[in-house]
């Protein structure tokens, strides 16, 4: 779970870290407000849980107070679009007001857990303020990685002194340093994040340290254990589709840019129905697994949220029964049709458990769906149908075209 | 001959008496795979479904049963306790099968079995099976068959899937392994690729990998240096886009290394044959069967 910059910076906060003055706004008066408070120089940082704001104007800088509303009046209420959200952005609907500061280096500090070692790992870099990413690939040798050994009871201070000297600080620094290291890494823990990184970390013309952005991830996990963590949720900042979907039971779902939507059981399966889709020509438009329970509503559900995505032209469902059962599935895609109007064509392959039992109950609802055998021949004709559907979906004179035979569409 | 599971296990249930553990105890003993112990802490004494013992701790089972081998059906707050328990009375392999366990907890469990004798499959995975010999999982055991093809995947329902296949044209199975799809697990492809490379009963090995973490490009180095059974892998994730994840905890692209392309391109390069699609795996074992070709050469 993503939480917003300012969210972050208090949480910071409470762990000794030290963060730019300044407060969340959201009106155009309370930034104003704000802004006259800090001394009318400052920075306005659009909220939104994406990065690259900076280059997409959710940054700006204003002189003083009226200037701070001003901006803040054009930012609150727009959608913002940068590299890394949806590409009809993410709403602004707060405003981080912040003191302006005179910096003289940006550092990058980060956190997060390496699968292969098992345990956290500190990245940090004298080159900050590009992504990590971007940093990795240009100047790899500025990186410095360090894996924390879980048999230490505690956060060691040596591990946050060898980083900060690796960050040629100045030597009235290092124990800033190694302090804020420490505390980020306390936060890491205790909160169970899954990544939290500082980028920049600025040391500013009067020396001080001081984390200028803030980026805090979660383990979704172990929410349930961090109640204070889990209410700093903005589902305004999520895909209302995958909002719904969740609060449909159905956790798996992600929304995608393509036109063919899937329903499948497993994430392996469902990721390799995706590439199937994408070998036949066509684009998925959402990754979606029902899991194992055995409940027909599931079924329903998916096709209820699937029917909510407007780019959706043809679906394909591919159930591999071992956990689940295929009646229960064909009986799920029997209740969805009956209770909602499908205005698309289904392709469904199933196999596996109860798969006789599954085929009756299908043939004799008597719908009008597409067959298939295997997993590539229920691809090609899930794209083919997508493309069929398209000019008979603006039309509407009709609930699914017809299974046309055994032809391949590919 | 298998990996992991075969006739001498003693399998004790953790959490027999919930309805997973209930359902897919049923299962494990229908296919022949004796379970002589349930652990469900405050209802010791009793006797599952008239058959099983239950006891209130791991040792207690252990000391009465001569359990040697765990399955780990515990809710995800309590599992890593559960494995904990397990790998404290030395049972091994314990497989767990819970999703959803906090990350941290496994990074706390991975340390703890550093160094000692005890392996743990999973957790959020299916399970293992040697058809014909044993299952400790929650698969269908109709789609596997026994034979001498070991698979090991991220994925149950891929696992499944391609199982099924190779048993549909007659190929089976020594053992089939489900890894599991969270980011720490016991078992990587290399630990798995290490046990199929010494098995006799073993003669090709499919990977099944998937986007996320390194554990693919890890078992090509692990590949070139140790493995000459001829390998074949499918990486599933291709269509997913960076920065999101696709269920499984682990399944999220975060640097250029997560990549399918970047896995299939590690593994090509030390001779793995990389399918486009899982139902191209079982021509490609079966080729190396027919014509007696290698999957991989032994020139790398």
């Amino acid at each position: 779970m993503k939480i917003h910059e300012y969210q972050a910076k208090i949480l910071f906060a409470e762990f000794g870290i030290p963060v730019p003055r300044g407060r969340v706004a959201r009106t155009a008066s309370e930034a104003g407000e704000i802004a006259a408070e800090l001394g009318g120089k400052v920075m306005l940082k659009a909220q939104v849980h994406a990065g690259g704001r900076g280059k997409a104007g959710g940054i700006k800088s204003a002189e003083s107070p009226d200037e701070a509303a001003k901006i803040a009046a054009g930012m609150l209420g727009r959608r913002l679009v940068t590299h890394q959200t949806a590409p009809d952005g993410a709403p602004v609907d707060a405003i981080l007001v912040e003191e302006a500061l005179d910096t003289q280096r940006e550092l990058y500090l980060s956190i997060i857990i390496d699968s292969s070692q098992g345990t956290p790992m500190i990245i940090a870099s004298e080159a900050g303020g590009m992504e990590i990413e971007e940093l990795a690939s240009e100047s790899p040798e500025k990186i410095i990685r360090t894996y924390i050994d879980p048999g230490m009871l505690e956060f060691q201070p040596f591990v946050a002194r060898r980083i900060a000297f690796g960050l040629n600080l100045e030597a009235e620094q290092i124990r800033p340093a190694a302090a804020l290291i420490s505390g980020l890494y306390r936060l890491f823990r205790a909160r169970d994040c899954s990544l939290a990184e500082i980028n920049p970390l600025v040391v500013t013309t009067d020396g001080r340290l001081l984390a200028l952005d803030a980026k805090l991830d979660f383990d979704d996990n172990a929410l349930y254990r961090h109640q204070d963590i889990a209410a700093l949720r903005d589902t305004e900042q999520e895909n209302p589709l995958e909002v719904d979907a969740k609060g449909k039971g159905i956790g798996n779902y992600v929304k995608l840019d393509g036109d063919i939507g899937i329903v499948v059981n497993g994430a392996g399966l469902a990721m390799s129905v995706m590439d199937t889709l994408k070998l036949a020509g066509g684009r998925p438009a959402n990754f979606l697994d029902i899991g194992t329970l055995n409940d027909p509503r599931r079924v329903v559900n998916a096709f209820r949220i699937l029917s909510a995505d407007l780019n959706v032209k043809s679906v394909l469902v591919n159930i591999f029964g071992g956990m689940a059962r295929i009646d229960v599935i064909a009986t799920g895609i029997v209740e969805a049709h009956r209770e909602m109007e499908i205005k698309f064509p289904v392709v469904v392959r199933l196999a596996g458990t109860n798969l006789a039992a599954g085929e009756r109950i299908l043939s004799e609802s008597g719908l009008n769906l597409i067959r298939a055998k295997s997993f590539r021949e229920a691809a090609n004709k899930a794209v083919a149908a997508a493309r069929r559907s398209y000019p008979w979906s603006v039309s509407g004179d009709g609930t699914c075209i017809p299974d046309t035979g055994e032809g391949d569409y590919s | 001959m298998s990996i992991l599971v075969d006739q001498n296990i003693r399998l004790l249930v953790q959490g027999i008496t919930g309805g997973e553990g209930t359902f897919h105890a049923r299962g494990c003993i229908e296919y022949g795979t004796r379970v002589v112990a349930g652990v469900t802490p405050g209802k010791g004494g009793i006797l599952w479904e008239n058959q099983v013992p239950v006891f209130n701790t791991v040792e207690q089972a252990v000391k009465e049963t001569a359990a040697n081998a765990s399955i780990i059906f515990v809710p995800a707050p309590f599992a890593a306790d559960a494995i904990f328990e397990a790998a404290d009375a030395a049972l091994s392999p314990i497989v767990c099968i819970t999703e959803g366990i906090p990350t941290s907890d496994m990074m706390a469990v991975r340390h703890y079995l550093r160094g000692k004798y005890i392996r743990l499959i999973g957790p959020n995975c299916p399970g293992v099976i040697s058809p014909g010999k044993c299952k400790v999982g929650i698969m269908v055991a109709a789609a596997f068959k026994e034979g001498t093809v070991g698979v090991c995947s991220r994925s149950g329902t891929l696992a499944y899937e391609v199982a099924a296949m190779l048993t549909e044209i007659g190929i089976g199975q020594s053992t089939c392994v489900g890894l599991g799809g969270d980011p720490i697990i016991g078992t990587t492809f290399v630990e798995a690729m290490e046990l199929f490379q010494q098995d006799p009963g073993t003669e090709a090995i499919v990977l099944i990998g998937e986007i996320g973490g390194t554990a693919e490009q890890e078992a090509a180095a692990f590949i070139k240096k140790r493995v000459t059974k001829p390998v074949a892998a499918f990486i599933a994730g291709s269509a997913a886009p960076p920065g999101r994840r696709m269920g499984h905890a682990g399944a999220i692209v975060t640097g250029a290394a997560g990549r399918a392309e970047e896995k299939k391109k590690a593994l090509a390069a030390v001779g793995v044959r990389i399918a486009e699609s899982p139902a191209e795996i079982p021509q490609m074992v079966q080729s190396s069967r027919v014509h007696g070709s290698r999957l991989r050469s032994d020139e790398d």
